[in-house]
């Protein structure tokens, strides 16, 4: 890319900015154009400063494409995906039960409270010993330590959802003679169900975020370890900076499906704006 | 005043609140009696206490000293013979319009349910909207919602407090036209709280003034005047300044 097809580019950017658009085409034409500047501003850095080890787009582009066509990517990203998929499925499965647990029973609240906001903010990261300690390098450690990073999140979530339910359903609830695990049924857990998919979809992101940093430390697959397998073997730079950008893509599409969960009749009234 | 026997009794009810070390009595002495397929407003200013007097009769708070009697037995827990139409919004955001109404029946069979449904529907004017979601309704849908819930179960006793409080003014007025049709067809007691002295006026058979906190019961005041109520008659006129002089307000600005 030449200095003056650059110019265009912001040029073209800025002036997507200035355009009397529809909403809907402003919300697909504004990020593309900022991304598409970004991208040319990136190109231009490297050429001003010279550096021979930080790729450039079009050398990152290459890299990605190398990557697709080995079939080395497409098992670390099964690696990565299968630990997130177990370690936050079985977090929610234990954390929803017991935040439900924590939010509605008083004495369990103060007798588990405290215990949960002091391991909470251990990060998941400093684990990494312990977890290789107990499970060896492999999908047992990360499994485990996706479980840490996604439990909390959740758990937390789920009591202050319980907890925050209106009182007023109650009543209702108790008025009707809805009681007993009805009640549990009939409103405890759908009136905190909108604030319980909020808690996993945070649970998600963070998950996504932990497993990279776990892979690049103690595991021998997966997209973390892919980035420092490519810096430790000849500081191939564009393969680091095309596998981070991996890593963003399927974390947008794993954010995409779990906001799939926001939709349903049953939870949609909890996001609107009342 | 009506010759039926007594439905619901207050008998020397007061409720004082633990605030900051010292007790703030919000209702003091409260005797009443209530005549089985009355309606009743509770009127009076924001903070005398009628809400909490409410919540008691309802069951959900426990008087301090005095008791509450329905059919003469004591009122310890809600009941779904008696049924409260509250506030705030108390249906269900996450259950359809058919869904919220069935919760009080949903031990009796389909047919019934079916058939119990369809009809406090129809009687609320909610006829098209039955999978509706609440968040999909105007207010006054919402609060058509609430009363078909509370309707659906039969109840002797409905208990409503501020019901229509948060709707606009015309809305308001249909839905007390509706409240007083249905009351007709049915003839449930009613204990409805209100701050608003026209929407006293136009629903209650009795209005039972409450002074400011302490709440105590000023006066209660017949409304002898024939349904549908002419709200420009002079009758209702003096009922009205009644009222406004009972309450400690001036009626002109």
């Amino acid at each position: 890319m030449s200095a003056a097809w650059i110019a265009l580019v912001l040029a073209a950017a800025g002036l997507a900015f200035g355009l009397r658009l529809s909403r809907r085409i402003q919300e697909w034409v504004l990020p593309a154009a900022l991304a598409v500047a970004l991208v040319a501003l990136w190109d231009l850095a490297c050429r001003f400063t010279g550096s021979v080890i930080f790729p450039t787009p079009h050398q990152t582009w290459l890299a990605s494409l190398e990557l697709i066509e080995s079939q080395r990517l497409w098992g670390d990203i099964v690696a990565s995906l299968f630990r997130v998929t177990w370690g936050f499925f079985l977090a929610a499965g234990v954390g929803i039960p017991l935040g439900l647990v924590i939010g509605w029973s008083t004495r369990t609240f103060r007798a588990m409270n405290p215990i949960i906001q002091g391991l909470r903010p251990i990060s998941p990261i400093a684990w990494i010993p312990i977890s290789i300690l107990w499970f060896g390098i492999g999908d047992g450690a990360g499994i485990f330590l996706i479980f840490l990073s996604s439990f909390f999140p959740i758990t937390v979530g789920t009591t202050a959802a319980v907890r925050n339910i209106p009182l007023v359903y109650q009543r209702s609830a108790l008025n009707f003679g809805v009681r007993g695990l009805a009640l549990f049924r009939c409103v405890v857990l759908p009136a905190a169900l909108p604030q319980i998919i909020t808690s996993l979809r945070i649970a998600l992101g963070v998950a996504w975020l932990v497993i990279v940093a776990a892979e690049m430390v103690g595991m021998d697959s997966g997209l973390g370890y892919l980035i420092n397998d490519a810096r430790n073997a000849g500081s191939r730079y564009d393969l680091v900076v095309a596998t981070m950008i991996m890593i963003g893509l399927i974390g947008i599409v794993l954010d995409f499906l779990i906001r799939r969960l926001e939709r349903f009749d049953e939870v949609r009234w909890g996001y609107v704006q009342r | 005043m009506s010759s039926n026997p007594d439905k619901v009794v207050f008998n020397g009810v007061s409720k004082s609140f633990g605030k900051k070390g010292e007790d703030l009595l919000v209702l003091e002495d409260i005797n009443l009696n209530i005549a089985e397929g009355e309606l009743v407003c509770l009127l009076g200013p924001s903070g005398c206490g009628k809400s909490t007097l409410l919540n008691i009769a309802g069951g959900f708070e426990a008087p301090t000293t005095g008791s509450v009697r329905v059919d003469g037995e004591p009122v310890l827990r809600p009941d779904p013979r008696r049924v409260f139409v509250f506030q705030e919004y108390g249906i269900f955001p996450w259950a359809s319009v058919w869904d919220n109404i069935v919760l009080g029946i949903r031990h009796l069979s389909r047919e019934r349910q079916h058939e119990i449904a369809q009809e406090t529907i129809d009687l609320v004017g909610l006829s098209g909207f039955e999978r509706s979601y609440p968040m999909e309704l105007s207010g006054g849908m919402k609060q058509r919602v609430e009363v078909a819930r509370a309707l659906a179960v039969s109840p002797d006793v409905l208990y409503m407090d501020e019901p229509f409080g948060a709707l606009d003014s015309l809305t308001r007025l249909t839905m007390r036209s509706e409240l007083i049709r249905i009351w007709q067809d049915r003839h449930p007691t009613i204990l409805f709280v209100t701050h608003d002295v026209d929407e006293a006026i136009q629903l209650a058979e009795r209005v039972v003034v409450f002074s400011a906190r302490p709440g105590r019961i000023e006066e209660i005041i017949d409304v002898d005047l024939p349904h549908p109520r002419d709200l420009g008659a002079p009758e209702y006129g003096q009922v009205k300044n009644r009222l406004y002089e009972r309450l400690g307000v001036s009626h002109r600005i």
